[in-house]
């Protein structure tokens, strides 16, 4: 369950980060993404996937959240 | 020799792996590369951040030294106790060339050593007391230091003191920040842990102390994060900003305060020079403060002005026009320095093998010379920064990871690169090859090299030790045959 910084990209797209494995990917996917909720299964543009509980509302970018992997 | 194939490069490092065992090649070779701009991921060409091998030369560091002597370390006004024997601070003291001003022993202190020095019953029966008594002394010898940051060398977390205790005994004694680092050499595979735990005890310690005092702001504060002003790098970076018409609120760390590192929070943008080792506050401040932050590249003009627009689009037209301005005025400056040194130094073929950023920012600088990097790597750099390096390089350029002492040689004898950029421990070796050198770490007690200025300074000691005659002098003049030392004598 690793501790995951989302945050922004100029570009909009939403970066993934773990700073303990230094991974910093775009994500390619969220299974939901509206202003209403976030969340769900993420897709990496790397291919891995990670699961979290949808949040509603939409969270504000840069926030720290709790994944699971898949 | 001309710039060698991707088939070539490959045939070298394999050439080059054939005297490892078998283990030691297996891992060395995912360590080794050659880049491949369609590999968007560095992860699937290289390897990083992971522990050295036994029994290979490497160069990295500890993580005493990513904390002490990069990100703590330049802080002035504070005084950096190394704790524990006296050996890793004497023998690191003032090595970086990290410039300020102030009077050394006053009110900054910078370039003196303060350590516990410790000695065998401290290791027995613990160093605690005797750290909290050094602090009282450091409190009466220097009362205008701003506070005091204990950096642990490795016996601290071998004996279990509790550093953290004996700070906040102290905080309550003086009255003035004292910050307790676990930045014990033994943890993590190199200094880059340091940086990390550094980042995050001034996050713990220090960052959020003026969150509720007043700040007399602008909407042009921004701050300059980890430039260490070697050589004066962050003053040559501050100036553009600057005449840019933005406000420098805190250099990070280089001539940096304590007050400045605890006013960063109010600042409209945070600009990131050397982005391992202190991307990590930087994300902290973007989540708890919403400061952006943003990379930028001050080597050579190209990069400077694609920086300076960047950093400009954060801001109003007003600053937007400003950037071309100060682009304009230093054009004709540095055109003069390309036209005067390019001819000298075009076609010349570098290798690089330095620390956190250099080895991707400083390649601008070099082609705004004519001058082409063939090779690079970094000691101790994660997978974000190669990421960041792909799209800096040409498609069949030599990157290596935590090289060796044997793969480096071996690689610099049969790319022949006509200069080659690294450190001390570098240094001698190459030149005793014949092979002219630059200290890319301490700019060879040049410096300094960031922004419009220092861009003039490079490339004159680029030229100075390329075309420097010395070189030709290397080879013993009998070994060139006996024609040779005939038409000496004749
Ligand atoms: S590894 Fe330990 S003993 Fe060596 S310099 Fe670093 S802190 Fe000091």
């Amino acid at each position: 369950m690793p501790n995951v910084m989302i945050r922004a990209k100029p570009d909009g797209i939403l970066l993934f980060y773990i700073a303990k494995k230094d991974l910093e990917e775009q994500i390619a996917h969220v299974e939901r993404d509206t202003d209403a909720e976030w969340g769900g299964e993420v897709e990496l543009t790397g291919g891995s996937r990670y699961y979290i509980d949808p949040i509603s509302p939409r969270p504000s970018f840069p926030t720290t959240l709790r994944f699971k992997r898949v | 020799m001309s710039t060698m194939t991707r088939e070539e490069t490959e045939a070298l490092i394999q050439e080059v792996l054939e005297v490892y065992p078998e283990k030691v090649r297996k891992d060395r070779e995912k360590h080794l590369t050659v880049i491949d701009q369609d590999v968007a991921e560095s992860k699937k060409c290289i390897t990083s951040n992971r522990k050295s091998l036994p029994g290979v030369m490497t160069v990295r560091g500890c993580a005493y030294a990513g904390s002490k002597g990069v990100v703590w370390g330049p802080i002035k006004d504070m005084v950096h106790i190394s704790h524990g024997p006296v050996g890793c601070g004497q023998y690191s003291r003032a090595g970086r060339r990290n410039y300020y001003v102030g009077a050394t022993g006053i009110n900054t202190f910078g370039t003196m050593n303060f350590t516990s020095d410790f000695q065998e019953k401290d290791i027995v029966f613990g160093g605690d007391k005797k750290l909290a008594k050094i602090m009282t002394e450091i409190e009466q010898l220097f009362p205008l230091n701003k506070g005091i940051t204990v950096q642990s060398e490795c016996p601290i977390g071998l004996i279990g003191d509790d550093i953290e205790a004996v700070a906040k005994k102290t905080i309550a004694e003086i009255k003035k920040p004292v910050v307790p680092v676990r930045c014990e050499g033994f943890r993590g595979v190199s200094q880059s842990l340091g940086h990390h735990i550094a980042n995050d005890s001034i996050r713990d310690w220090v960052l959020d102390a003026r969150d509720k005092t007043s700040f007399n702001g602008t909407p042009y504060d921004v701050t300059v994060i980890g430039d260490y002003n070697v050589g004066g790098d962050a003053w040559a970076s501050r100036t553009l900003l600057e005449e840019m018409g933005l406000r420098v609120i805190a250099q990070w760390s280089g001539d940096g305060t304590l007050a400045e590192i605890e006013n960063t929070p109010k600042a409209k943008l945070n600009l990131i020079h050397c982005y391992r080792s202190m991307n990590y506050i930087s994300r902290h401040m973007e989540e708890k403060y919403n400061i952006p932050w943003m990379e930028y590249n001050f080597f050579g003009p190209t990069k400077i002005a694609e920086s300076l627009r960047k950093i400009a689009a954060f801001f109003d037209d007003n600053i937007k026009a400003n950037a071309e301005r100060v682009i304009e005025k230093y054009t004709a400056e540095y055109e003069a320095v390309i036209a005067k040194y390019r001819p000298r130094l075009e076609g010349k073929r570098v290798m690089l093998y330095v620390g956190g950023l250099r080895p991707r920012h400083i390649i601008g600088a070099y082609e705004d010379l004519g001058m082409e990097v063939v090779g690079t790597g970094y000691e101790f750099a994660h997978n974000d920064d190669y990421d960041r390096t792909i799209a800096e390089m040409g498609n069949t350029t030599l990157i290596y990871d935590d090289i060796t002492g044997y793969e480096f040689e071996e690689f610099v004898k049969k790319v022949k690169p006509d200069l080659i950029g690294s450190g001390i421990k570098e240094k001698y070796i190459f030149q005793k090859m014949g092979i002219p050198f630059r200290q890319m770490h301490s700019w060879d007690y040049s410096g300094p090299y960031h922004g419009y200025d220092g861009f003039a300074i490079f490339a004159r000691d680029m030229d100075m030790t390329l075309n420097n005659p010395c070189w030709k002098k290397i080879r013993a003049p009998w070994l060139d045959g006996p024609s040779a030392t005939a038409g000496a004598a004749a």
